[in-house]
């Protein structure tokens, strides 16, 4: 009797322990995540700093796909805000291989169809001139496929719009299409309900200063 | 019940005590004991760790008790893993190695040029050739900007390092293409065949190649074709002198595409403005056409296919030198095809296997009224047909090293007529080779091969020994030396005057220094060639021709220090002599200039979307034969310096929904006199100057490229 008591209160112990990690990572990812919105975030080596933290939590918390995701993010953030373009490529490479990771785990996910995007951007970034036939139109594809998959993240709007309000009109590109999927974004941000805490939520401030540019 | 509150207390709160807290800090450098910042290191299934800072150092806290385990990871270093102890206060210093990875590993630069989108080493890009001012989208004459190529621009070719056009080997997807220029006239060089867009990779080698090629004494072009397109696209081209229109579409399942393409091009009605030198009696009157296949047959095999099929006609009337007041006309009819077939799959985890097929047909229908006055124009009719096939295995011999084994064999026949007289000859060539890299460490490699070589025609077996040797100082400069020995069979029109010809020969040794970063390129190279069985046909045919070359080169391209410019300047010092054909003695032959430089410039302006380019080639003149000076004197005399500005503007757009570029190219925008020689009178009292055709090329044309659900809208628009 004892020993089965007591090895239902060691399983039980176990689950609290397991409970303990998860809340573990709830609260870590609560408070990593929660820094990506402050600007201080926003420089090359605090953002490394970000995606080493990420990937720590990855390689613990085999089965979660957001810490592979935000290690993606930082990544990719990095690789569009670093001066030095011979750096974007070996960034880009790391943000797709944590992509990989996160896509495994969680199949057709339009947040992870973003990040994609955002990666043949900051390729494209390197070499304009050579690499835009290939990247420009992949980067695109990767939005559509992100709205195929949620038409209501407002993210995927976001870029769309952020893209046509940036790209040259002969390379496609459409100030007032750009304006409206902008103010669709906001009209997406407004109706978004992320999945728990620390689902992406990133984008409504930067979607605000494009409109502002777009102005 | 207090039992149960131990146990509660030893299982829930427990792990909270295990808060308790022990600090790891240290430093971690790399192998020559830099500081390595940005590693994450971090305690092996927690998420305790740090990044390290500029100086390598790190410290963190972790709550893990006992043995533990201590990684640190940073991309492009081996990761490491360490156990530790986090009881007490630890200091750790972590050495890490760098990774050899394919991009880091040195390889064999010597000799050779690579453009490429997708390879390291890569000098030009396929946009670089066709964005290259005064190249008119055509790859030789882009090439001619990069060290080692003459501008002999009063006959088709790439002359490199005293080598002949006919020296030059051009390849395609590894398989040879006999006539890779248009048929030309005298003095008025032909264009390369191939249209830029369709190498995905163009390797320029000006010597010291691999066994892998054979028969080019000097220099292999190495073209290889683009694989599955990213998506189906149309296009459309307009320009001054003719019209082309293109498609390629590619399947559903993104495994199998086709593409055609084809172009008309007439030069009558430019001519009828700007009046060329020699005036068009026929045409110039061009019709292309091609067609390619491609289908990804597994995950790892791709089978290719690419067709080309091409009629020309044109003819000009010259006065005559002989019979001032006369004049003499030259027409020319070519029809040529080429054809090839490529699959190429990997067999097992080692192994990867290279088939090729590949056929050409050319046949130049000359009417010549040139040679000497005769009642009636000679005619002449030259043709040749070429059939390859080649097959080639790789094996992977540990991580980057590896065996490549394989052999060819060519049947080709040559049948040439003039005016009636009948002369032929077929030959069954075969060839096998074998070569290996070998990586002593992943900064330090050498080749080693040779190539074995039987043409029936010339009844002689050749071997032709080829070695190189990479060692790379850094992550950004290397070392490379080449040797190697190199046979081609003569020129088909020698073979047919005569059969006891044997091979030609050139040995090549050749060192490079270069210094390579993402944005900029530095390169230095200096060869030396001897040549020796060299055709001569005076006094009579034999193999008894022999010569040299030697030279250095440097090159410096750089798309960093300006904004939105990208240059490249080339120098080519070659010294070189030989003793062939009719030469009386050992001279510098009359397609070799001293010294040789480039400069090419490319501007892109974003806010006009207009790209600029402006491409300056000089080089010092070269010798030609004056009949009046006695024979010591033979090829003394040199024309005069070679000056040429090319500029070049493209404005992209778009149409509706057509991504549309305008392009407008001027070739010797400053109109430089050019003089490439001199004919002479037989009787050695008249001379005439050997010029371009037209002094100066104006080029303008729109291009239209769209995508198929593009196309579709455009369609409904119209």
């Amino acid at each position: 009797m004892k020993r089965i008591f007591l090895s239902l209160l060691f399983t039980g112990g176990l689950a609290v322990a397991a409970m303990a990690q998860s809340a573990q990572y709830e609260s870590v990812m609560g408070k990593e995540v929660g820094e990506l919105d402050s600007s201080k975030t926003y420089a090359p080596d605090v953002l490394q700093q970000k995606s080493n933290v990420f990937e720590r939590i990855a390689a613990a918390e085999k089965n979660q796909w957001l810490p592979y995701y935000y290690a993606g993010y930082c990544e990719v953030m990095q690789a569009l805000m670093t001066k030095d373009k011979e750096k974007i490529d070996g960034l880009a490479d790391k943000a797709e291989a944590n992509m990989d990771m996160a896509e495994a785990l969680s199949p057709k996910n339009s947040e992870i169809s973003c990040i994609r995007s955002l990666i043949a951007t900051a390729r494209l970034i390197v070499d304009p001139m050579t690499r835009g036939m290939k990247y420009g139109p992949e980067s695109a594809a990767q939005l559509e496929q992100g709205k195929a998959y949620n038409p209501e993240n407002p993210r995927v709007y976001m870029l769309q719009g952020q893209s046509l309000l940036l790209t040259p009109e002969q390379w496609g590109g459409d100030k007032v299409k750009g304006k409206a999927t902008l103010e669709l974004a906001l009209q997406k941000f407004a109706a978004f309900k992320p999945e728990s805490p620390i689902a992406p939520t990133w984008g409504i401030q930067h979607t605000r200063e494009l409109l502002t540019k777009a102005k | 019940m207090w039992k149960f509150n131990l146990y509660l207390y030893l299982f829930i709160i427990a792990p909270i005590c295990l808060l308790a807290q022990g600090k790891i800090s240290g430093k971690i450098t790399d192998g020559r004991k830099r500081a390595l910042p940005g590693v994450n290191v971090f305690i092996k299934g927690s998420y305790d760790g740090a990044t390290t800072a500029a100086d390598g150092s790190f410290s963190f806290a972790t709550s893990t008790t006992g043995d533990q385990i201590l990684g640190a990871t940073l991309s492009g270093y081996q990761s490491i893993e360490i156990k530790i102890n986090t009881g007490s206060a630890q200091q750790v210093d972590i050495v890490m190695k760098s990774v050899a990875n394919a991009l880091r590993v040195v390889t064999i630069s010597a000799g050779s040029f690579e453009a490429s989108d997708s390879k390291k080493g890569t000098v030009l890009k396929p946009l670089d050739i066709v964005t290259t001012a005064g190249a008119n989208g055509d790859l030789t004459s882009a090439i001619k900007t990069l060290p080692g190529a003459q501008q002999t621009n009063d006959r088709e070719g790439l002359f490199v390092r005293g080598g002949t056009g006919y020296e030059t080997q051009t390849l395609i997807d590894g398989m040879i293409v006999r006539n890779p220029f248009y048929s030309s006239l005298p003095d008025i060089p032909g264009r390369g065949r191939f249209s830029p867009f369709l190498f995905k990779g163009t390797t320029f080698s000006s010597g010291g190649y691999s066994a892998q090629y054979g028969q080019g004494l000097s220099s292999a072009l190495v073209l290889e074709s683009q694989d599955l397109p990213d998506r189906s696209s149309s296009s459309l081209g307009v320009s001054l002198i003719g019209v082309n229109a293109g498609l390629d579409n590619l399947s559903k399942d993104k495994k199998t595409s086709y593409g055609i393409e084809a172009d008309y091009t007439n030069l009558a009605p430019y001519f009828n403005v700007i009046k060329p030198k020699q005036a068009p009696n026929l045409g110039p009157e061009i019709i292309g056409t091609s067609a390619n296949f491609r289908r990804k047959t597994s995950a790892t095999g791709m089978l290719k296919f690419y067709g080309y099929a091409n009629w020309s006609k044109m003819g000009f009337e010259t006065p005559s030198l002989e019979y001032p007041g006369l004049n003499e006309s030259f027409k020319l009819r070519n029809n040529n095809v080429y054809t090839n077939l490529t699959y190429r799959e990997k067999l097992n985890h080692d192994w990867h296997m290279y088939i090729g097929a590949s056929f050409s047909t050319n046949t130049d229908d000359i009417v010549s009224d040139t040679i000497s006055k005769h009642p009636t124009p000679t005619l002449i009719k030259v043709q040749s047909g070429l059939s390859q096939s080649r097959i080639v295995f790789d094996r992977n011999l540990g991580r980057f090293s590896m065996l490549r084994l394989g052999g060819e064999y060519q049947y080709a026949v040559e049948r040439s007529a003039f005016d009636g007289r009948k002369m032929s000859f077929t030959d069954n060539y075969t060839a096998a080779f074998a070569e290996a890299d070998i990586y002593f460490t992943p900064s330090f490699m050498g080749r080693a091969g040779g190539r074995a070589e039987y043409s029936s025609v010339l009844g002689k077996m050749n071997f032709a020994p080829r070695a190189s040797l990479a060692y790379k100082l850094d992550n950004y400069s290397q070392f490379s030396f080449a040797y190697g020995d190199y046979y081609q069979k003569p020129e088909p029109k020698y073979i047919l005057w005569d059969n006891g010809l044997g091979y030609m020969k050139a040995t090549h040794y050749i060192l490079t220094y270069q210094r390579m970063t993402k944005f900029t390129t530095f390169r230095t190279e200096l060869f030396y060639k001897k040549y020796s069985d060299l055709v001569k046909t005076a006094p009579v045919y034999s193999n008894n021709g022999d010569g040299y070359a030697q030279g250095i080169e440097f090159f410096w391209r750089d798309r960093k220090t300006f904004k939105n410019v990208d240059y490249w300047i080339s120098y080519s010092y070659l010294d070189t002599k030989r003793d062939f054909l009719n030469y009386p003695m050992r001279v510098q032959p009359d397609f070799a200039a001293n010294h040789t430089a480039s400069i090419v410039y490319k501007h892109f302006l974003p806010k006009l979307s207009t790209n600029l380019g402006l491409t300056y080639t000089f080089a010092t003149g070269r010798p030609y034969y004056n009949p009046n000076l006695p024979a010591d004197k033979f090829m003394s005399e040199r024309t005069m310096t070679y000056n040429s500005v090319g500029v070049s503007a493209s404005y992209l757009t778009s149409i509706r929904k057509a991504f549309t570029v305008f392009v407008l190219s001027v070739s010797n925008v400053l109109g430089n006199k050019q003089v490439y020689g001199y004919r002479y009178s037989s009787d050695g009292m008249r001379r005439d100057e050997v010029t371009p055709n037209v002094p100066r090329f104006i080029y303008l044309g729109m291009f239209m490229n769209f995508g198929i659900d593009r196309r579709q809208d455009v369609i409904n628009n119209l």
